[in-house]
C-alpha cells in the first residue's frame, strides 16, 4: 500500500469522502475540508502513518498530493 | 476516597445565570469580519451572552449562586465559597469574598481559583478536599466569567467565541454510594504549553505602564489550531483515568458534559472515546464558551432541559489555558426541577 493509498482510505475513514471522489490534485477545500478538519487529518496520520505533521504544515496543505510529498519527505511508511 | 470515615461530596444543588444582553453571530458580522456560516461551522455557537458595561463577574456569579442556593433549598449554612474565575473584578482581592458577603453567607473562608477553562472543574476538586478534611460541610462552588472584557475589540480569533455567565453548584458532606457522590477527580497541568491561550500584558512580566507594548497586549491570545489538537486527546485521557478509577465501563455513560469550548471538540472527545455524539451534552449554540463558569452553566442547563436525570451516570471533563485539564464522575442526584 502506498502513502497515497492511506490517505485515501484515511479521508474515507475519518470523513466520510469515498474514495473515488479523491485524486491527487484534489484540494481540501475541493473536498470540504476545513482548517480544522486539516488539525483532525494531520492527527490521524500521525497516529496511522507515525509522522509528526505541525499545524503550520497543515496550513500549508492545498492539495492531497501535497500531503503525500510531505509525509513521504517525513519518511512515512505504510 | 474509600477510607469509611471520610465523607463524600455530594451535588446538592445548581443553578446558572446568563447576563441578558445576547450577542448574536450575525451582531458580530456587522463589526468584524466572519459570518453566522463560518463561526456555527467551526465552532457550533449561534449566540453568547455579554455583560454590559458595569455588569462584572461579581454580579454574575452572585446570581447564579443564589440560584443554587435557591435550588438546594433556603436556610442551609453555607461554609465556604470557592470561585473559579479568570476574569476576576479586580486584581486584589479574590471576588469570592465579596460574593459570599452579598450572598450574606458571613465571615465564611472565600477563595477564587485561577484555572481558566478548567476553573471550575478544580474548584470542585478543591471542595472536596475541604469536606473530606472536614474543614466544610457544605460549600457554594462558582464559575463565573466576564470574557468579554478579555476580547479585543475586532479580534475574530477569539471574539467569536467566548462568553460571559456563571454557574454555581452546593456541595455537601455526604457518603460515596448516595446519588450525587463525585469520584475521584483527575487534574492536570502542563506549562510548557502555557503561552498557548494567554493574556501576556497586565501581569507581573509585562506590567501596567511598561512602554511599546501593543495595546492587543493586554488581551485574550489563543493558538486555536494547536490548542484544538491536544484539547482532544488531553480530555479523552483525562476521562478514561476516572472512568477507571469508578470502576464504570464506557457504556456505563449516559451523559458527557464536556467544556464547551467548540462543538468539534466535544464531538472528537465522543469519537475518541467510542461514545455516541448524542450522550454528549451541547449548549454551546446558546451560549459559546464561557471558560470556567461553562460545566457548572451546561450543568444547570441539561438539568433544566431533561438531557440528565436522577440515576444518570455522568461524566464531567474541562480543558483550557495553562494548560490545565480535569475530570470527575457522579450519579446525577434526584433534584427539584427548576
Amino acid at each position: 500500500m502506498s502513502v497515497y493509498t492511506k490517505i485515501v482510505e484515511l479521508l474515507d475513514d475519518k470523513f466520510g469522502i469515498p474514495s473515488d471522489e479523491v485524486t491527487a490534485e484534489s484540494t481540501f477545500e475541493d473536498l470540504d475540508l476545513d482548517s480544522l478538519d486539516l488539525v483532525e487529518f494531520s492527527m490521524a496520520a500521525e497516529d496511522e502513518l507515525g509522522v509528526k505533521i505541525t499545524d503550520e504544515e497543515a496550513a500549508e496543505l492545498k492539495t492531497v498530493g501535497d500531503a503525500v510529498t510531505l509525509l513521504e519527505q517525513k519518511g512515512a511508511t505504510v | 476516597m474509600s477510607h469509611p470515615t471520610v465523607p463524600a461530596m455530594v451535588l446538592a444543588g445548581i443553578g446558572a445565570h446568563l447576563p441578558e444582553r445576547v450577542v448574536t453571530n450575525d451582531d458580530l458580522s456587522s463589526v468584524m469580519a466572519t459570518s453566522d456560516e463560518w463561526i456555527s461551522t467551526r465552532t457550533g455557537i449561534r449566540q453568547r451572552h455579554w455583560v454590559e458595561p458595569g455588569e462584572t463577574t461579581l454580579d454574575l456569579a452572585v446570581e447564579a449562586g443564589r440560584a443554587a442556593l435557591k435550588h438546594h433549598g433556603e436556610g442551609t449554612a453555607i461554609d465556604a465559597v470557592v470561585l473559579a474565575t479568570t476574569t476576576p473584578d479586580r486584581r486584589c482581592p479574590a471576588t469570592a469574598p465579596e460574593v459570599a458577603a452579598a450572598l450574606g453567607l458571613g465571615t465564611v473562608p472565600a477563595f477564587d481559583v485561577a484555572a481558566v477553562c478548567s476553573g471550575f472543574v478544580y474548584a470542585a476538586a478543591t471542595a472536596q478536599g475541604l469536606i473530606a478534611a472536614r474543614t466544610a460541610r457544605t460549600v457554594l462552588v462558582i464559575g463565573a466569567e466576564a470574557m468579554s472584557s478579555l476580547l479585543y475589540p475586532g479580534d475574530r480569533n477569539v471574539g467569536v467565541i467566548f462568553g460571559d455567565g456563571a454557574g454555581a453548584a452546593v456541595v455537601r458532606a455526604g457518603d460515596h454510594d448516595e446519588p450525587g457522590a463525585f469520584g475521584t477527580f483527575d487534574l492536570g497541568a502542563d506549562g510548557h504549553a502555557a503561552d498557548l491561550i494567554a493574556v501576556n500584558a497586565g501581569g507581573g512580566r509585562v506590567p501596567h505602564g511598561t512602554p511599546d507594548v501593543a495595546e492587543q497586549e493586554y488581551y485574550l491570545t489563543m493558538a486555536g489550531r494547536e490548542v484544538y489538537r491536544r484539547s482532544i486527546p488531553g480530555m479523552a485521557d483525562s476521562c478514561r483515568r476516572v472512568l477507571t478509577d469508578r470502576g464504570w465501563a464506557m457504556d456505563d455513560v449516559d451523559t458527557l458534559i464536556g467544556h464547551q469550548a467548540n462543538v468539534r471538540i466535544l464531538h472528537g472527545v465522543a469519537r475518541n472515546l467510542g461514545l455516541d455524539a448524542d450522550r454528549c451534552y451541547v449548549n454551546i449554540d446558546r451560549v459559546g464558551n464561557t471558560s470556567a463558569a461553562s460545566i457548572p452553566i451546561a450543568m444547570a442547563h441539561a438539568h433544566a432541559d431533561g438531557a440528565v436525570r436522577a440515576g444518570d451516570r455522568v461524566l464531567v471533563t474541562a480543558f483550557g489555558a495553562g494548560l490545565t485539564w480535569g475530570s470527575t464522575t457522579l450519579v446525577w442526584p434526584d433534584l427539584p426541577t427548576p
